[in-house]
């Protein structure tokens, strides 16, 4: 297997599948069809190839695995240049298990232009694979930028009634911060001649005031893709009003690739800048966490909601992140893939009564366990996932995440944890507002439990986040090589002092207090 | 030299010159020769052209007394103006019947115009410079006007008469300003007196080189002498737009960095100031502008403001990355904007053109096909990867981080974002909106076939960058040879 391309066939295979849903004719009837069952088997395809990844991948080494590398552009050195490592090898699993998901979810849900929307799904998904693979500036670039264009067809095409509105807000945000990105990585090829990120990571030095305006650039390009207070605000609409399985890219994958981004380049590239801004990282996540979660609590809307709790929930992944503690880090990471499966299994949920009654309001429904006691059972799960109860895949990011956090200041660990209370607060409400009461309305006492299709779509979803609750260990074991090597160059970066003391110092009073 | 090996450097520019006055007799004195098959003539007259230009190598570098010069640059740039002349004619076969001006100096004016933009690419001398591009100018001033029944058109030639004239005007007495105080009209000559002279230059030169700059200027229509652009592109028949577009464009340019990089490469510090306020002020209008424009040319006016804008942040850069990067621009450009105004002249509906934004409305229901190609080629024109707008930016950027401007590459790209707000409009005008009239069909072979070679440049330059982009290496490295 090792002499496969695998990476890239994981990556391109999707668009040959986008190809042959192109080139179909035929009566629209006939065209749709054909293009769903392309669509789920080309996924599904790419989705068991991509298990070859997971059980091919050595665990215990920080190496970069399954490497292809191929001229691109020799006059500047730029190559094609795909790998995977601890870190980026869970999320192209990830990637590779919603879609198929995604197709499932849309098969009756979307009626018109099915042919487009299989094409626009299936390029995202070559593009977020690229993503997580490409160990090129050049080549992640464009894999960074791609995502727009099929997601900005996708909620403008299928969305909402503002969908206009949100599509062009989720793609000018994007874009905005992406173009100062590249603005950073030009810089870092001309002070480094090389565009290899192996070779950035390991070998780059950088002057100290060069990193800090370089870390700035990517900041705007990652904190607007996570997204990090204040620059939060487009998510809540595009998830409003995208199309479900959007939402469920859009949570699951999309919002990965900020935080990604911080454990690829600012954190080993730029260490001193890293360094220098931790505590500028854990403010917006603190507020991230707890303003979030009590905007949140007022919410009318369910799927604006959920939204604002996933801003919450990434506040967790940064805050993880720029502790550079094992269990921060790793926690960061679990709780990102956590959240993948938990955030798309919920706005999956939303999905769900939305095809039935076609409004997002909360109060539009209620009692819903009486009739629909399947779906209020797989709607528990997931929402106890996402607040954080011991046994789901939540609870174990969440937990890592606080852990690291007090290793740095009690201040901090105290603020994260906080947000595990609030997210208890609103998100029982709103399962109390749309389950349990009694039925007042007719056609909400005529909605009809999942069927078979929506609980194919749950049930894997149930199963990771349970499985991974009780027992994260295999997820653990493949990253955390990776997060080992990361946080020791990071240390080594910043003059072999341990991490924790060299921040204190850096951490205004109230946060290094308590150390 | 014998007059023989002269005309043999210059073999595509006599070619075309020699065919362009066979045209025209034959179009005068053979009156049942329809304006179609003359314009069919002269698109093969081009590619004929294209052909001697591409496979005749080993032709002199110096001509005519050093009037004339031919390096990678010339021949990267030339290939351009060839490919976008003859395309746009393709495209235009049609549309001059249906637009009622079929008279066959239409086409015998391009070739005269493209002749005009070789020569300006291929000058060494000022006198050279300033023949090229009165040709280029006085044929296109014409064809603006071609349609004479039509108020808009009349308008526009003649603005773009006045303008380009007073522009002119402003060259003239730039170069003769050069003159006065140097002596001599040879690029070689002023490069050496410039390379020469020690401390500041004379005021009365640098008079001289800011109007030869803004005369320059007025013909890639940056901002500050862009104010002929919208109405010019918005009066002048489509077909005539789309040639205005690409071609000239691409030819002024090259005249610019040849001009700029050439004689004047060591007054860098005195024009670099002038590139970068004009760069900026292009790339921020033309973001900006456009996004209160409904009618479709005038947009495209304002983006091609804003694309050069973007390609002379390469130019500001001033060193051969820069150089490169313009060269890159302008040919991504130009398949850009050729593909899109194949879409325009395609936005007919029950035999009448129309030019709205919102015309455009639903095409991804009523010509999916037409309606993908024009997304990717907005995307493209928006700079978006892996489309090759992107990389077109990514070029000129690269050469302004080397030459460490960085406020000019910030600007820029943050201009960048703001112009991809119009262009994103117009896809959310194809694909968002409810569908209006659909647009006659079938659009026609020549439509067809120049926006798949378009797109499919643009869409494939990601994985094949290689003919364009060493192309634009040795370009750029022949300014760079002789100070090896």
């Amino acid at each position: 297997m090792s002499t496969w391309p695998l990476l890239s066939l994981v990556t391109f295979l999707p668009l040959v599948g986008a190809f042959f849903i192109l080139t179909a004719r035929g009566d629209e009837e006939t065209v749709a069809t054909s293009a769903r069952y392309v669509a789920l088997w080309t996924s599904l395809i790419t989705f068991l190839l991509s298990l070859f990844i997971w059980f091919g991948f050595e665990r215990g080494t920080a190496e970069f695995q399954f490497v292809e590398r191929v001229e691109w552009i020799p006059s500047l050195n730029i190559a094609y240049h795909m790998g995977v490592d601890g870190i980026s090898m869970p999320f192209v699993l990830l990637s590779t298990l919603l879609v198929p998901l995604c197709v499932l979810a849309s098969w009756d849900s979307v009626k018109t232009r099915v042919k487009e929307y299989m094409i626009a799904f299936l390029v995202l998904e070559t593009f977020m694979v690229g993503m997580f693979c490409a160990l090129d500036f050049v080549a992640f670039y464009i894999f960074f930028e791609g995502v727009l264009i099929p997601m900005f067809l996708i909620i403008g095409v299928w969305g909402g009634v503002r969908r206009v509105y949100a599509a062009f807000k989720f793609f000018l945000y994007t874009l905005a911060g992406s173009v100062l990105m590249l603005l950073a990585m030009l810089t870092l090829y001309f002070i480094t001649g090389t565009t290899d990120i192996p070779t950035l990571i390991y070998e780059a030095e950088i002057p100290r005031n060069v990193q800090l305006w370089l870390w700035l650039a990517f900041f705007a390009a990652f904190a607007v893709k996570v997204p990090m207070w204040p620059v939060h605000t487009w998510l809540p609409d595009a998830h409003v009003e995208a199309p479900t399985a959007g939402s469920v890219i859009l949570a699951g994958v999309l919002l990965k690739m900020g935080a990604y981004g911080f454990l690829r380049f600012s954190v080993p590239m730029l260490p001193e800048a890293s360094a220098y801004f931790t505590p500028l990282v854990f403010t917006l996540s603190v507020v991230a966490i707890i303003y979030t979660s009590l905007v949140a609590l007022v919410q009318n809307d369910m799927k604006k909601l959920i939204a604002y709790s996933s801003v919450a929930h990434m506040g967790y992944v940064t805050a993880g992140i720029f502790t550079a503690t094992q269990q921060g880090v790793e926690g960061a990471i679990f709780q990102m893939l956590s959240h993948g499966v938990v955030s798309a299994a919920l706005f999956l949920c939303v999905g769900v009564v939305y095809d039935r009654l076609h409004t997002r309001e909360i109060d539009a429904y209620g009692g819903l366990a009486s009739n629909m006691p399947r779906y209020a059972l797989v709607f528990m799960v997931f929402m106890l996932a996402s607040v954080g109860l011991p046994g789901t895949s939540g609870f174990v990011g969440e937990f890592l995440v606080i852990m690291g956090s007090f290793q740095i200041s009690t201040w901090l660990g105290l603020l994260v944890a906080s947000g595990m209370v609030l997210g208890a607060a609103y998100m029982l409400l709103l399962y109390r507002r749309v389950i349990f009461g009694v039925i007042t309305r007719e056609n909400v006492r005529r909605m009809l439990d999942l069927g078979w299709r929506e609980k194919t779509v749950f049930a894997p979803l149930i199963l990771l986040a349970l499985i991974f609750g009780i027992y994260p260990m295999p997820v653990l074991d493949v990253m955390s090589a990776s997060v080992e090597n990361l946080i020791n160059n990071y240390q080594l970066a910043l003059g072999e002092q341990p991490a924790p003391n060299l921040l204190a110092q850096l951490l205004p009073q109230s946060w290094g207090g308590a150390l | 030299m014998s007059i023989g090996v002269d005309i043999v450097a210059a073999l595509p520019e006599v070619f075309l010159a020699l065919s362009a006055i066979v045209l025209l007799m034959l179009g005068a004195f053979m009156r049942e020769l329809s304006a179609r098959s003359v314009a069919t003539l002269a698109v093969g007259a081009i590619g004929l052209a294209t052909v001697l230009l591409y496979f005749g190598g080993g032709r002199g570098e110096l001509a005519f007394n050093g009037l004339f010069v031919n390096d990678a640059f010339t021949e990267f740039m030339k290939l351009l103006i060839l490919i976008g002349s003859g395309l746009t004619m393709i495209m235009s076969l049609r549309s001059i019947d249906q637009e009622r001006m079929a008279r066959f100096e239409y086409a015998v004016l391009l070739l005269f115009a493209t002749l005009g933009m070789l020569m300006m690419v291929s000058a060494n001398n000022l006198i050279s410079l300033y023949m090229g591009l009165e040709l280029q100018s006085l044929a296109l001033y014409v064809v603006a006007a071609l349609r004479r029944e039509s108020l808009r058109s009349s308008e526009a030639g003649l603005k773009y008469f006045v303008l380009g004239s007073l522009a002119s005007g402003m060259l003239l007495y730039g170069l003769s300003m050069v003159y006065g105080f140097t002596g001599t009209t040879s690029f070689e000559a002023l490069g050496q007196i410039f390379a020469n002279q020690e401390g500041l230059p004379s005021t009365g030169l640098i008079v001289g080189l800011v109007f030869i700059a803004a005369g320059l200027a007025f013909k890639i229509s940056a901002v500050p002498f862009h104010m002929w652009t919208p109405d010019v592109y918005e009066g002048a028949p489509t077909a005539v737009t789309a040639f205005l577009a690409a071609a000239p464009k691409v030819a002024a340019m090259a005249l610019l960095v040849r001009v700029l990089m050439g004689p004047f490469i060591d007054l860098v510090d005195q024009w670099q100031q002038i590139v970068v306020f004009i760069s900026l002020a292009s790339m921020i209008l033309g973001s900006v502008a456009a996004i209160a424009q409904r009618n479709m040319k005038r947009l495209m006016a304002y983006s091609s403001i804003g694309h050069v804008g973007f390609a002379l942040v390469g130019l500001a850069a001033g060193n051969e990355a820069g150089i490169r990067g313009v060269a890159v621009y302008m040919a991504i450009y130009l398949f850009m904007t050729v593909g899109s105004f194949a879409i325009i002249l395609a936005m007919r509906v029950n035999g009448r053109a129309v030019e709205g934004v919102e015309d455009l409305a639903g095409l991804s229901k009523t010509n999916p096909m037409l309606a993908l190609a024009m997304a990717i080629l907005m995307f493209s024109m928006a700079g978006i990867p892996p489309l090759a707008g992107f990389f077109a930016k990514f070029y000129v950027f690269m050469a302004a981080i080397e030459a460490g401007l960085h406020t000019l590459a910030v600007i820029g790209v943050l201009a960048s974002v703001v112009a991809a707000f119009y262009y994103l409009r117009i896809i959310k005008v194809m694909y968002f909106d409810e569908a209006a009239d659909s647009f006659d069909q079938p659009v026609g072979r020549e439509l067809t076939s120049v926006l798949w070679i378009s797109t499919v440049v643009i869409t494939v330059f990601v994985l094949i960058p290689g003919p364009i982009v060493e192309g634009a290496t040795a370009a750029a490295e022949s300014f760079f040879i002789a100070a090896r």
